[in-house]
């Protein structure tokens, strides 16, 4: 996916003079995570370029120069690290075109490296969304996938609303064959990943993965077929698609690394509930982290949902054989 | 030379603060400026009259409830209307809430300026039109918008720079220190202008900075600081253009600081006597900016009765045709709720906007 990612912003900054990038660390080391591999060399110093260490700074002067036509595109190093930029982001990126009743547009993308299971040491593996979904103005997204991670950032790069764009940390390395330049579905569309009859799971970023592993477990383990959606766009989020696939299926479990208390699977669940109610036959079941501040790297894998907690949530959703 | 080149000697300000006019109206020599051309000053004393009708009319209006709030600046109009002048066609102003002079002072029109503290819509005028960004009101996230889009005008090769407005509490802000320290960096075109005006709400100076001037401040960043009599029009003019010449020449950031005065609360709703000393507001009402001006050109001759009235009367007309704008109730379409939260509304909006459109609807049927 880091590669995608990487060609999506070469594919960008080739195509639009308008498209810059900047951030921490992102010029000549080309980021911690090499996703601006290059750029700084292909493009130079005026289009990729590295800023100041101070995350307001960044997002504030991004807001800037996309008043001046810019498209910036600009890296927060770490979820927990985009903190800082959290005033500008709430108080001038998501309502600068609502304050000045649609003069001014901010076509600017602030790229987040989110969630955990890399090891990371605290302030590195923060699920941080429910912040950003929060908030009216702003377009949340998630790739899953590679050919979404292309697809949707280029996406992102030409919107005229401000996206924050969460890159699954521990799904950078995820490998599998695209072919450039991937056009995948709308990126505010939800996608089924898996199809299935029985229950739907419903999962974005990191979570889309272990979702499928969990699908997959559950065939081979009871039986059970298991729809995977993957949400893709969490602001706003594809209602529709969702509730399509409930509807069908008649169970739901929504998973996520956040901590599931006021997470964002709250809102899937609840939206669920409202449109998807009749057609239930068992409550939304929400599978997330602890409602604990991100553990420890030796205790994240016991932090972290993973299959065999999905597994569990489904087993609980009330099937014909347990009445 | 750019300001990096510079010795650190040559960024820090002076002893006293610049003043090219005294309290009594005299030029001073020396200040390193030259005293701004005759036109110059007659069209700085015709904005400051007009600024302060403005203001005083605005707090009227706020008193017969006809404004939500006002933040006046009366007392603070050298450096609103000083800056404002030296503000090229090209350039951007990054005005706060407390801004309102300098934004009709930079030819918007007042009932626009008004509508943000109204309360009828956020921003009542279009920024790309006038070249400001809309008031702000978070203290110096406005000083990065400046600096972002300073940045902007040079990698497009525009020689355009902005002036941003920022207070004596606001330089406290870690924004305020981002912004200084991104700007210097990137040799960014724009101007700090730091109006300390002694008092944030209720926390006097003392209590936000150690440092000899905020001017100082400029010079851990790299940047040149300039400490300027803010209550000297042609000083804060004279200062402020050389800053904003200097940006778009390539030569970088600076930070001007002029020391004023906020004659009046901090907003209608606040109570200054509750902490500031009757005999403190007394002194500074001794060093009116106004006056100051006005005793500079009549001394030199420049401003005679028949030119003070009319000054005074187009001062007057401005003010009446703000009372007539505002003393009529104005009605907003509930829909623009929905309108420019997204260049799309969502369907989330769309079905929000209609919730409420019934709502209207039934509300009607029962009158």
């Amino acid at each position: 996916m880091a590669q995608a990612l990487n060609a999506a912003l070469r594919d960008s900054l080739r195509a639009d003079p308008d498209v810059l990038v900047f951030g921490e660390d992102v010029g000549a080391l080309g980021g911690v995570f090499r996703i601006t591999d290059g750029l700084a060399a292909e493009f130079g110093e005026q289009r990729c370029f590295d800023s100041p260490l101070a995350e307001a700074g960044i997002v504030g002067t991004a807001v800037g120069m996309a008043m001046y036509g810019l498209r910036p595109v600009v890296e927060m190093q770490f979820d927990a690290f985009a903190y800082p930029a959290f005033e500008q982001i709430t108080s001038h990126v998501a309502k600068l075109r609502n304050r000045t009743r649609g003069k001014i547009e901010l076509p600017m993308v602030i790229r987040i490296p989110y969630g955990g299971g890399i090891g990371g040491v605290e302030h590195h593996s923060d699920s941080s969304e429910a912040y950003y979904t929060h908030t009216p103005g702003l377009t949340v997204v998630s790739p899953a996938t590679p050919a979404d991670g292309y697809s949707m950032l280029q996406e992102a790069i030409t919107a005229s609303d401000p996206v924050v764009f969460l890159e699954p940390k521990r799904r950078y390395w995820t490998k599998a064959e695209v072919e450039l330049p991937a056009v995948t579905e709308p990126m505010r569309r939800a996608v089924v990943r898996r199809a299935g009859t029985d229950v739907t799971l419903l999962a974005y970023g990191p979570m889309v993965t272990t979702a499928m592993e969990a699908a997959e477990a559950a065939r081979a383990e009871e039986g059970r077929e298991v729809e995977v959606v993957d949400l893709r766009s969490l602001s706003p989020l594809d209602a529709d698609t969702v509730c399509a696939s409930v509807r069908k299926t008649g169970r739901a479990v929504v998973v996520h690394e956040a901590p599931v208390f006021g997470g964002y699977g709250a809102e899937v669940a609840a939206t669920i509930s409202q449109r998807c109610f009749h057609y239930l036959e068992a409550p939304v079941a929400r599978v997330g982290g602890f409602d604990i501040p991100y553990p420890s790297p030796k205790l994240e894998e016991h932090h972290l949902p993973h299959t065999g907690r999905v597994l569990d949530a489904i087993a609980d959703l009330q099937w014909e054989e347990d009445r | 030379m750019t300001a990096t080149e510079l010795n650190p000697q040559q960024l820090l300000p002076g002893g006293t603060p610049i003043r090219l006019v005294d309290e009594s109206g005299t030029p001073v020599e020396g200040a390193g400026f030259g005293l701004p051309t005759s036109d110059v000053l007659l069209g700085l004393h015709r904005s400051m009259v007009i600024g302060r009708r403005f203001d005083r009319q605005a707090t009227a209006l706020t008193k017969q409830g006809r404004l939500a709030v006002y933040p006046s600046s009366s007392g603070q109009e050298a450096c609103q209307v000083g800056a404002v002048h030296a503000v090229g066609s090209r350039d951007w102003l990054f005005p706060t809430y407390r801004d309102s002079v300098a934004l009709v002072t930079h030819g918007v029109p007042p009932v626009e300026v008004l509508e943000l503290l109204r309360g009828g819509r956020h921003c009542g005028y279009d920024p790309y039109r006038y070249r400001a960004g809309p008031q702000c009101t978070p203290l110096a996230t406005n000083a990065l918008h400046a600096v972002g889009l300073a940045h902007a005008a040079r990698l497009r090769g525009d020689d355009a720079a902005a002036l941003v407005f920022v207070g004596d509490g606001a330089t406290s802000e870690g924004d305020a220190h981002e912004a200084f320290n991104f700007a210097a960096v990137w040799g960014a075109p724009v101007v700090f202008f730091v109006q300390n005006n002694q008092w944030a709400i209720s926390v006097p100076l003392a209590k936000q900075s150690k440092a000899p001037t905020l001017a100082h401040k400029a010079v851990g960043y790299g940047m040149p600081g300039h400490h300027v009599d803010g209550n000297d029009a042609a000083a804060v003019y004279a200062v402020t253009a050389r800053a904003l010449s200097e940006a778009r020449a390539g030569n970088g950031p600076s930070l001007v600081e002029g020391t004023t005065y906020r004659m009046d609360a901090h907003t209608n709703a606040d109570d200054a006597t509750r902490y500031r000393p009757g005999d403190e507001v007394r002194a500074w009402h001794e060093r009116d900016p106004l006056d100051r001006l006005t005793a500079l050109l009549r001394e030199s001759g420049l401003l005679d009765e028949t030119s003070t009235a009319a000054v005074d009367e187009e001062a007057e007309g401005l003010a009446a045709d703000v009372r007539a704008q505002l003393g009529t109730d104005v009605h907003i379409d509930p829909d623009e709720l929905f309108a420019h939260v997204y260049a799309e509304p969502t369907a989330g909006l769309r079905e929000q906007a209609n919730l409420l459109a019934e709502e209207l609807a039934s509300e009607q049927k029962e009158v």
